[in-house]
């Protein structure tokens, strides 16, 4: 008698969240599904039904392969280069130096702040201009002797969308720092120890011990810098405005959607990026559940 | 720092990151946006409630994003005329901030759809408010308010068809902008003995002759400003009947003649700065007033932008109509309009006679750098290169802009706008036409 009145208990405390998850997560996933298969533009609903024209319509929009060509250069760039970078930091930061507790708030403390801040400071320091309107990195870099390190940011053709992931990978690999460094300080030193008797070098170390060991670690970094790249828009704006070489799904979205009016196509949209994130995460989910249930 | 501490605050941030990580940009922006619409609504409802209670009068909502600068001074002084003439109507300034009205716009949106509208709200004259609230059955036609106003005989007869739909005129205009002016550096001009351009083709000399001598020839800055460039340079090309045609269907775009112009534009972009897309339209029109490059395309709240450096007009600064509109007055301007169901329909229009009154126009304009749409009001209130639009005003063939909202509707732009951002990119001539001969088909009069 006593547990099932607990678990009615129970059910009755949890149902507020799990009613309001479901009405402002599911719901309105739902209902962008639905949106996205109608004809609906214009400020006035429309729910007449169109197939999966949206859909055909934006595989065909030289826009939209603009913008995911933008994506996968962004992902790939600042995903790599958050990796690499907060590897680097951690290994270093392991070799147990002096005023370690100092560098590690540095490193992470650009994760603090907003994209949009970061856009604005990266915005000046990626200033383009040229002759005596130079300015931000490149003046710095004229200060220094560094000419030939001058260069157009993120207003070069084709590759102007790695200038932002600089941006982003100054902003996220203190986190990334963060993951690696937990991860080291829980291997044990005794496998290190270990191979050290065994005759090992550093490299060979890192190599074939701890790396392994830091499997598990980078397919988390992996998975939560790709599904934040994936869906970037602040800190593009933020530097850019919103201009077609540096355009991205969510960019496209909002334009269309709040400036065009095509509510269908912009959901069609929404819907894309939504199953993009969810191939990237459902796997990592399950993979996680499962060894939390081994352990 | 042991171990396990640092492990539990790593596993933190881990935590919160990928909580905050959850939110997509969009929901996280939208959130605010949504909170603000709903307390502003409920805010609205306690005062309204509060002073109708108190003075047992009438209010007026009116819904603007004039928040800052000359817009709001010049609100404000057009709200003076207001309550002098309508002292029992209490006057709600409902305006909500944001570049050029993104947010009010969303804001207003959401009203709109929760069947809570203002009174009254500003847009831009022409398709961008009629292919929106229009289409959507939310605005009023103000015709009855014209005719007894007198107003169809103080504004420009060519004008009347560019605010109206299917003879319904269906908004107030309470300042203009001139868009099509080309604004030089007299001085670089002068040292390099090049003339102002009329013509398209005298300015394509004029700014080979700049370049050959190093100077920059043309000023331009990021998208937004190139459409805008593109919507003079069509206007002076085609001319001002072919121009509007492209806006009712009888010119085709898929023409020869659109084909020149498009050409003419690509072969303008040739001649601006290459760090186009980081500038700003003020950053660009610095460009001029400093000498870095002669020429600039803007509208011309330049002016008052020049003015606030503190530059000369005609010393430090020129201005011209663009090439081949000379006797064309493009414009853009900001209207009011009358809700479907306006909660407090007397006063709203009582609001409108303000703002398209003789009294309610000369508070607002000078104030705000900009014209009035009236062609009455007096000159000596103005400044010089004022004076000189409302010459124009009064006397030149009036076409609309396509940047800020006049000839063709919001979806039909935002479809022009991807195609120019394409055509940038990859400078295709053909593609280009080609998209806007489609975009012309999907959300403008083309069939």
């Amino acid at each position: 008698m006593l547990r099932d009145k607990d678990r009615f208990l129970n059910i009755l405390l949890v149902s507020p969240s799990i009613l309001a998850v479901f009405i402002f997560v599911y719901a309105f996933i739902g209902w962008s599904a639905r949106v996205s298969l109608s004809k609906w533009k214009g400020l006035n609903a429309d729910y007449t039904w169109n197939g999966i024209n949206n859909y055909i319509e934006l595989f065909k929009d030289p826009r939209f392969h603009v913008d995911v060509r933008n994506t996968l250069l962004f992902t790939g760039v600042f995903v790599v280069g958050s990796i690499l970078l907060g590897f680097i930091l951690a290994v270093m930061l392991d070799q147990g130096l002096k005023g370690e507790g100092f560098f590690r708030s540095l490193f992470l403390f650009p994760m603090a702040i907003s994209y949009i801040v970061t856009g604005v400071v990266w915005r000046w320091l990626m200033n383009p201009a040229s002759g005596s309107r130079t300015s931000g990195l490149n003046l710095l870099f004229s200060y220094l002797g560094l000419d030939s390190l001058q260069n157009a940011w993120h207003t070069t053709p084709t590759w102007g969308m790695a200038a932002i992931a600089l941006a982003a990978i100054w902003q996220m690999s203190g986190y990334t720092m963060a993951l690696y460094l937990a991860g080291l300080r829980a291997i044990p030193t005794e496998l290190k120890e270990a191979a050290q008797i065994d005759g090992a070098n550093d490299l060979q170390i890192y190599r074939h011990i701890m790396l392994p060991l830091l499997s598990p670690v980078t397919l988390s970094a992996l998975i939560i810098l790709g599904h934040m790249s994936l869906k970037v828009f602040d800190l593009i704006v933020a530097i850019a405005g919103k201009q077609l070489p540096l355009d991205v799904p969510a960019i496209y979205m909002w334009q269309i959607t709040f400036d065009g009016l095509f509510y269908g196509k912009g959901a069609a949209i929404g819907i894309i990026l939504l199953v993009s994130v969810a191939f990237l995460i459902i796997p990592y989910i399950r993979y996680t559940l499962k060894t939390e249930a081994q352990s | 720092m042991n171990k396990k501490l640092f492990t539990l605050l790593s596993l933190l941030a881990v935590m919160s990151l990928a909580l905050a990580a959850c939110g997509t940009p969009a929901a996280t922006e939208a959130a605010p946006q949504a909170t603000e619409a709903a307390t502003e609504a409920a805010t609205e409802a306690a005062t309204e409630a509060a002073t109708e209670a108190a003075t047992g009068g009438d209010s007026v909502e009116v819904f603007s994003w004039w928040t800052g600068g000359g817009e709001a001074a010049g609100l404000d002084a057009m709200i003076v005329v207001f309550n002098g003439a309508n002292p029992d109507i209490e006057f709600v300034n409902s305006a909500v901030a944001g570049g050029a009205g993104t947010n009010a716009r969303a804001v207003l949106a959401t009203r709109l759809q929760a069947g809570d509208p203002p009174d009254s709200w500003q847009g831009h004259a022409g398709q961008e408010l009629i292919g929106t609230y229009v289409a959507g059955g939310q605005i009023q036609p103000l015709n009855d308010l014209y005719e007894a106003e007198g107003w169809l005989e103080v504004m420009p007869e060519t004008l009347i068809p560019l605010i109206s739909q299917d003879g319904n005129i269906y908004s107030v205009p309470v300042n203009i902008h001139r868009a099509n002016v080309l604004w030089y550096n007299p001085a670089v001009l002068e040292a390099n003995g090049v003339a102002v351009p009329t013509t398209m083709d005298e300015w394509f000399a004029a700014m080979d002759t700049l370049q050959a001598a190093g100077v920059q020839p043309l000023a331009l800055g990021e998208q937004w400003t190139k459409m805008h460039l593109l919507e003079t340079v069509l206007l002076g090309s085609l001319g001002s009947d072919a121009y509007n045609g492209l806006w009712d269907g009888s010119t085709d775009w898929n023409s020869p003649e659109v084909k020149a112009a498009l050409d003419n534009f690509a072969k303008v972009l040739t001649y601006a700065n290459a760090d186009s897309a980081s500038l700003s339209w003020q950053d660009a029109a610095q460009l001029v007033i400093n000498g870095d490059a002669a020429f600039n395309v803007m509208g011309d709240w330049a002016e008052g932008y020049f003015r606030e450096l503190g530059k000369t007009p005609m010393t430090d600064y020129g201005w011209a109509p663009t090439p081949g509109s000379v006797g064309v007055f493009q414009f853009l301007s900001d209207s009011f309009v009358l809700a479907v169901g306006a909660p407090h329909p007397d006063a709203a229009a009582a609001w409108l006679k303000t703002a398209g009154s003789k009294e309610g126009q000369e508070a607002f304009n000078p104030v705000k750098g900009s014209i009035c749409a009236r062609t009455d009001c007096d000159k000596s209130l103005f400044g010089e290169y004022l004076q000189s639009a409302m010459d124009d005003w009064s006397s030149n063939i009036v076409v609309g802009s396509l940047t800020h909202g006049v000839v063709a509707n919001d979806s039909w732009k935002t479809e022009i706008d991807t195609a120019l951002g394409l055509f940038v990119a990859d400078s295709n001539v053909e593609n280009f036409q080609a998209a806007l001969v489609a975009a012309c088909a999907s959300s403008g009069p083309c069939k």
